[in-house]
């Protein structure tokens, strides 16, 4: 069986400038929705308590919502979890109480005012300074990676190519966050692991993009480096496609058989792939394209090089 | 010939396989309800303990599968939950306090299995159910209380030294010491610049001053000290708690993890992780007669505590020094290889501990070990009512007139001696900590996140299966052989590494993996693909795509498992697991799509001359 079938070479970069405004206006976007909006935080990064309890029969949201009122937990959000009859509670930090004690209070508070019994499923506490901690960690860990595949696609490659690459990663990173800001879907821990498979993910992608460019642009002489990548994508284009479709396959699979724990996870993912598919066909090479590669830097280098490389040197 | 593999390839692969296969398979078996007991404060059950244990057993007619001595704890497994339950009430009531005994679920690997080293994956917290705490050692009191310590220490010096000085005050990070004249400036600086090897001292002789400053050194040796004290307390209450299995670990510079699988109750929890222990040193009363004592006669003067095996003894009410001059604590050996442990105080112990023994040389002392703990009832405002427990941890001769610092010899064993050094340091904690994370998991919700993340990857496995035959037939077929190999290899591996645990999102880096792992082949079958289209031979087109796409392979690999190491390196707790399975499944998916597919496709066409491929 054959999906994609191409005949004769897709001329992508024709369509290149309208790749270039389609992509700038997605990451503007998504950066003005950050700026305003913001990122829907989770617990893992703001600090505070969670309370998810699982009721005999569907929950009245309101009359939970009451009841903390009434108990004195006027900043508790009440929320269904998955089903009507999971119920996540979520407070703020606090200064008064001490706040690892709070979870088992509201349990008290929700088992006497419903007088049904509640069954304890997860409670989570974390405390101020470990969200700040994290967040540094989290935004640390994002640019040691871009900072390692850049200088590893350097080196196997060339600077262009880790450039692009570098810069696809960037792109898919930016419209995921903003996915995640414009949905005011929640940013927890997971989300941030997901969004590092994304990284992944994409690299995979872009690196088997590349390296079919640097194979073509060693075998065709006398052909424009526009169009060794039109080959060159077009020649991958079919193995794109069947990977993007198997890893959306089970990611739908973690998306509605994974459970609610898992669905900012798999949200993350699916609409990473998506991106990454997209950035690996675009973005990285017109970032490589533009920045002027040729047949010239992807050749083995020869003897003579050395010397020219060193008059290059003592120009000034 | 092209594409055979010599035989011993062929073997290899397949061994590895096999392999991964075997220490896979313990994850197919149940778990048996267990109850384990462990000794407590460096106590090792033996095999007396195993035989009291088998007795109060069969005593009450209690069935137990299996019962085994083990790293000096003993497990004994039983056909249901029931009979655990009834042991474990039994073991409780007539062990004593030290023994803690604890509900366990224990794998049901057959013992060959396990001789080799077989064991199921570890399951996370958040599918077995339990609760962690991330608990922060407050490390500004701790260098708080050394420079506390230091300026009574200078004082003592120069005092001893007999060096006028006007003050020794703490200020901002330096203690500053004021002096009246330049020569005692002079003998000063000498003086502590002799003792104090570690910190730096600066003068100014316009006013009269030194400062004295703690190196870098210094501060990182009184942070590394107090988080690894820390540690060490909070694994001696931890073992209290009667929880099996449970991990107590050092994350980053000033956090401590504690992992307790299957406990809900964390009230109780928190309220023991938080008790407080102090020691005592106290004269024995040597007039007051002990077995009138023990028949309710105590003197006014005295009072009577017994140490851990319940033997008594009279010591007076005065307390000597109270633990919190003790600044360290260590075990090691006398001139005659006998066990001691060493103590230092700080110089108002010191002087405490040199006029409450001067006159009482030859007469024996005694180490009190006191902790609060909390009693689980609460008083009328609800504040938790803490039980004073006391207890004798040892009783020695005064020898000499003991100063700032001083042994204790005759602790017993060394093991006993590194456990009072341990007890008396846990006297002196130096950094309070609080819990700054708590997570608890439900049993239900463990439960069920188990059965969510399985159906995942069953689900998605099945879809990439179906989708693969249908697209490559019996390429396909080879590659979803390379598929279930990498899922077998990735529970082999998971399985023998011992600190891998497997997490929700660890599944869900196994579902990823599933999807990404077929990438390799997708890439191999249709670059065959493409070297048929341009006319070359099917043993070549099978050659070439093989080798053509086997550089792309390792570098869409390695750059993958890049990201997934960094993860690793500074995930904590769930995103940990996820970077593991990610990580593993990376490498052997490597292995299986590109030298195990290969291995099938050369065995099946390989130096045959076809006509067709089904690809």
């Amino acid at each position: 069986m054959q999906i994609l079938q191409l005949k004769e070479t897709v001329a992508f970069m024709n369509y290149r400038k309208f790749a270039m405004v389609f992509s700038a206006l997605l990451m503007i976007a998504a950066i003005f929705s950050l700026a305003t909006n913001k990122l829907n935080l989770g617990l893992d990064f703001t600090g505070g308590t969670l309370i998810e309890v699982g009721f005999e029969q569907a929950a009245d949201l309101q009359k939970l919502r009451k009841l903390m009122l009434d108990n004195g937990q006027e900043d508790a959000k009440v929320q269904f979890y998955g089903s009507s009859r999971d119920v996540v509670i979520r407070l703020g930090l606090r200064d008064d109480v001490k706040a690892e004690m709070l979870g088992n209070e509201i349990l008290s508070i929700l088992e006497n005012g419903t007088g049904q019994k509640v069954d304890m499923r997860r409670i989570e506490f974390v405390g101020a300074s470990v969200g700040d901690d994290l967040a540094e960690q989290g935004g640390l860990a994002m640019l040691t990676a871009l900072i390692c595949i850049l200088v590893y696609v350097a080196f196997r490659f060339e600077w262009r190519f880790a450039v692009g690459s570098v810069v696809a990663l960037f792109h898919d990173v930016l419209l995921t966050l903003g996915l995640f800001s414009i949905l005011e879907l929640e940013f927890d821990l997971t989300v941030l692991a997901a969004i590092l498979a994304v990284i992944g993910y994409s690299l995979n992608d872009t690196i088997v993009v590349s390296d079919r460019i640097r194979e073509n642009f060693r075998k065709l002489r006398e052909v424009l480096p526009a169009d060794v990548i039109n080959i060159s994508l077009s020649q991958t284009l079919s193995r794109t496609f069947i990977t993007s479709i198997t890893t959306l396959l089970v990611l739908s699979a973690l998306f509605f058989q994974g459970g609610a724990l898992i669905h900012g996870f798999a949200t993350a993912l699916l609409f990473g792939v998506f991106v990454g598919t997209y950035s690996s066909i675009y973005v990285a090479s017109l970032v490589a394209l533009s920045l002027g590669v040729s047949r010239e830097d992807l050749i083995p280098e020869v003897i003579e090089k050395e010397g020219a490389e060193q008059e290059e040197m003592l120009a000034p | 010939m092209l594409n055979r593999y010599p035989l011993w390839k062929t073997l290899m692969v397949a061994f590895i396989v096999a392999l991964g296969a075997l220490y896979a398979t313990p994850n197919l078996y149940g778990e048996d309800p267990a109850v384990q007991v462990s000794g407590l404060r460096g106590v090792e059950a033996n095999l007396t303990t195993l035989d009291t244990i088998k007795g109060h057993l069969s005593d009450n007619n209690i069935n137990y599968d299996s019962i085994v001595l083990e790293k000096g704890q003993v497990l004994s497994r039983f056909k249901n939950t029931e009979d655990q339950l009834k042991a474990r009430d039994v073991l409780d009531d007539n062990l004593g306090k030290q023994y803690s005994v604890a509900l366990n679920l224990t794998p049901d690997t057959p013992t060959w299995l396990a001789s080799i080293g077989g064991a199921p994956m570890k399951l996370g917290l958040d599918l077995s159910g339990g609760v962690s705490f991330l608990m922060e050692v407050n490390m500004k009191e701790a260098i708080n209380k050394a420079k506390l310590g230091m300026v009574s220490d200078f004082r003592g010096d120069l005092r001893n030294e007999k060096i006028r000085y006007r003050s020794v005050k703490e200020v901002g990070d330096a203690i500053v010491v004021k002096f009246r004249k330049v020569e005692d400036l002079d003998k000063g600086q000498s003086l502590l610049k002799k003792r104090y090897r570690d910190l730096l001292l600066n003068t100014n002789e316009d006013t009269l001053t030194l400062s004295a400053t703690m190196t870098e050194i210094k501060l990182k040796e009184i942070r590394e000290y107090a988080l690894q004290q820390n540690i060490t307390i909070i694994r001696n209450r931890v073992n209290e708690l009667g929880v099996a299995e449970p991990l107590v670990q050092r994350q980053g510079k000033k956090h401590i993890v504690i992992e307790l699988p299957g406990v809900q109750d964390t009230a109780k929890a928190k309220e023991i992780l938080n008790a407080t222990a102090t020691i005592e040193f106290r004269l024995v009363d040597t007039d007051g007669d002990l077995s009138a004592a023990l028949n309710g006669r105590i003197p006014a003067s005295s009072i009577l505590l017994t140490d851990k095996d319940g033997k008594p003894s009279l010591l007076k009410k005065r307390i000597m020094l109270t633990g919190d001059h003790i600044t360290d604590a260590k075990s090691g050996f006398d001139e005659y290889s006998r066990p001691q442990v060493n103590i230092s105080l700080d110089s108002a112990g010191g002087s405490k501990m040199s006029n409450g023994t001067k006159s009482n040389i030859g007469k024996p002392m005694a180490t009190v070990f006191i902790e609060y703990k909390p009693t689980g009832k609460r008083d009328a405002e609800g504040n938790i009512i803490f039980e004073k427990v006391q207890e004798v941890i040892s009783v020695a001769t005064i020898q000499a007139r003991l100063g700032k610092s001083f042994r204790i010899t005759g602790a017993g064993s060394p093991a006993e001696a590194h456990n009072l050094a341990l007890l008396l340091r846990a006297g002196a904690l130096i950094a309070p900590i609080t819990i700054v994370e708590e997570r608890t998991v439900g049993p239900t919700l463990g439960a069920e996140n188990v059965q969510l993340g399985f159906q995942a990857i069953m689900l998605g496995f099945g879809l990439v299966f179906i989708f693969m035959i249908i697209y490559y037939r019996a390429f396909g077929i080879v590659a979803n052989c390379a598929l279930g190999a990498n899922l077998v290899l990735i529970v082999g591996v998971m399985s023998m590494i011992p600190g891998a645990t497997l997490t929700l999102p660890g599944m869900a880096g196994i579902v990823l993996t599933v999807g990404m792992a077929v990438d390799a082949n997708v890439l191999i079958f249709e670059r065959i693909r493409e070297e048929l289209r341009e006319g070359k031979t099917i043993q070549q087109a099978i050659h070439q795509g093989y080798e053509a796409a086997f550089s792309t392979i390792i570098d869409a690999n390695i750059t993958t498992l890049i990201a997934a190491l960094i993860l690793f390196a500074v995930g904590t707790g769930p995103v940990k697991g996820f970077a593991v399975t990610l990580s593993i499944g990376i490498l052997t998916s490597m292995f299986t799509s590109v030298v195990g597919s290969r291995t099938i496709v050369n065995a099946i066409w390989g130096g045959k001359n076809l006509k067709k491929l089904s690809i």
